[in-house]
């Protein structure tokens, strides 16, 4: 008993070490991820029920007021659209004026959070939506309040998201104010983002918005981030510390969006 | 004898799944420390009251697919298991003999030993759990032993499980 015990521990660690230092067993993983999916799709049972009864039982006044709430909304963001769209036409001309590159347009597709990694350490979520849809590793995934954070593993019909505040994601970010770029690392707090290697002389106040830069390749450049929430100057430290709240609701999100953006649709396999 | 094996084992595969499902569960951000160690539960169940249909071979199995529906590392609770399986294997004589505190306690050690195994995986992957902090799902399951093992043991003598 002792020597099976024995090899099966060991081919148990053999696994985990290929699985950690080797990409060997990412198809391996993609194909048998399937089966994951059913177990959250039924956990999440309950919160589509609740969802449903919300939805259906609802008196024809709230649904009305909604409504005009929603028709408001929509004017509002309709009007923000019209300058949007002659700005828009504004920088491409601009762009071809400089001979810079062409801004890409992105494709988006709507995916719902069906699950939460059950590992406490990790700021995982599973989403509905997977390589039959056409997700691919590393593309970003957005809320309608900011950037929350990258597919990691992509199984038929749902995939594995690593949050931005996952303490092993950092990402590339500038501040929307003035330009200055930095490097936004997770700690493992929901609420918080560290802002890596900043000196003491940077000009980032609290406040400020730090919107994605692109520079890793890996996120499209410009959508929201965090909010920039103290800045300490310690004589003591070589660099400030900065801590950022992330834009996205990342406890709350139920409907996320999947970028994609036209370089990564044809080298889906890029490193960022 | 022999007409009596294999007796209802289809009720270890749902309590199983049932288990996968409560794994996967998705709590709350504050709470997520306090999820009890369901599968190592039911592996440690199972071996003690049949040690000789259920060995390390199958909590390996367990574990693997674990880790599958979890997404974690593929390996890191089968290790856990293989190894809380191969000590509920060596002991399960005295474990039956406990009375069910004393059972809760050796319950304690032995996710414990499963969560230290799943900790060191996840060290070498770059994350740090807050220390004896990782220790509270073997706290959770310790608790939640005695009402496991009422609920398993009234399963087991209604569908006579063997």
């Amino acid at each position: 008993m002792a020597s099976r015990v024995f090899g099966l521990g060991l081919v148990a660690l053999l696994l985990i070490v290929m699985n950690i230092y080797t990409d060997w067993l990412d198809p391996v993983r993609a194909r048998v991820g399937v089966i994951a999916t059913p177990f959250y799709w039924f956990t999440d049972l309950p919160a589509r029920m609740s969802g449903w009864t919300r939805d259906s039982l609802q008196s024809r006044e709230s649904l009305r007021q909604q409504n005009a709430a929603l028709n408001a909304e929509v004017l509002i963001l309709k009007r923000k659209l019209q300058q949007m769209a002659s700005l828009t036409a504004e920088n491409l001309r601009l762009r071809q004026l400089m001979n810079s590159a062409e801004m890409v347009q992105e494709r988006v597709l709507i995916a719902e959070m069906i699950g939460i990694s059950p590992d406490p350490l990790a700021h995982k979520v599973i989403i509905n939506k997977g390589s039959e849809q056409g997700v691919y590793p590393g593309q970003p995934l957005l809320d309608a309040f900011g950037l929350m954070g990258q597919v990691v593993a992509v199984s038929r019909y749902s995939s594995e998201v690593l949050l931005i505040t996952d303490s092993t994601h950092a990402l590339p970010v500038q501040v929307n104010r003035n330009g200055v770029r930095a490097v936004a690392e997770g700690v493992g707090d929901l609420y918080q983002l560290k802002l890596r290697h900043v000196p003491n002389t940077l000009d980032i106040r609290q406040g400020d918005l730090l919107v994605s830069s692109g520079l890793g390749q890996r996120f499209p450049v410009g959508y929201p981030v965090a909010e920039v929430e103290s800045v300490i100057h310690d004589p003591s430290q070589p660099f400030a510390t900065v801590n950022a709240r992330p834009k996205a609701q990342l406890n709350r999100s139920r409907h996320v969006l999947l970028v994609f953006s036209r370089q990564s649709d044809g080298d889906q396999r890029g490193e960022g | 004898m022999e007409g009596a094996r294999g007796h209802n084992r289809w009720l270890i595969a749902v309590l199983f799944l049932l288990g996968f499902v409560l794994a996967v569960f998705p709590l709350p951000v504050e709470w997520r420390w306090l999820r009890p160690e369901f599968i190592a539960i039911l592996v440690i169940y199972w071996i003690t009251v049949m040690p000789q249909q259920f060995g390390a071979g199958l909590a390996w199995c367990v574990g693997i697919l674990q880790d599958v529906i979890e997404g974690v590392v593929l390996g890191e609770h089968a290790l856990a298991l293989v190894l809380v399986a191969y000590v509920c294997q060596l002991s399960y004589q005295r474990i039956r003999s406990y009375a069910v505190w004393q059972q809760s306690a050796w319950v304690f050690v032995l996710v414990g030993i499963h969560q230290l195994f799943g900790n060191w995986v996840h060290s070498l992957l770059g994350y740090s759990a807050p220390p004896l902090l990782f220790l509270s799902p073997a706290f959770m399951s310790a608790l939640l032993w005695p009402v496991a093992i009422l609920l398993f043991e009234r399963l087991r003598t209604a569908y006579r499980v063997a």
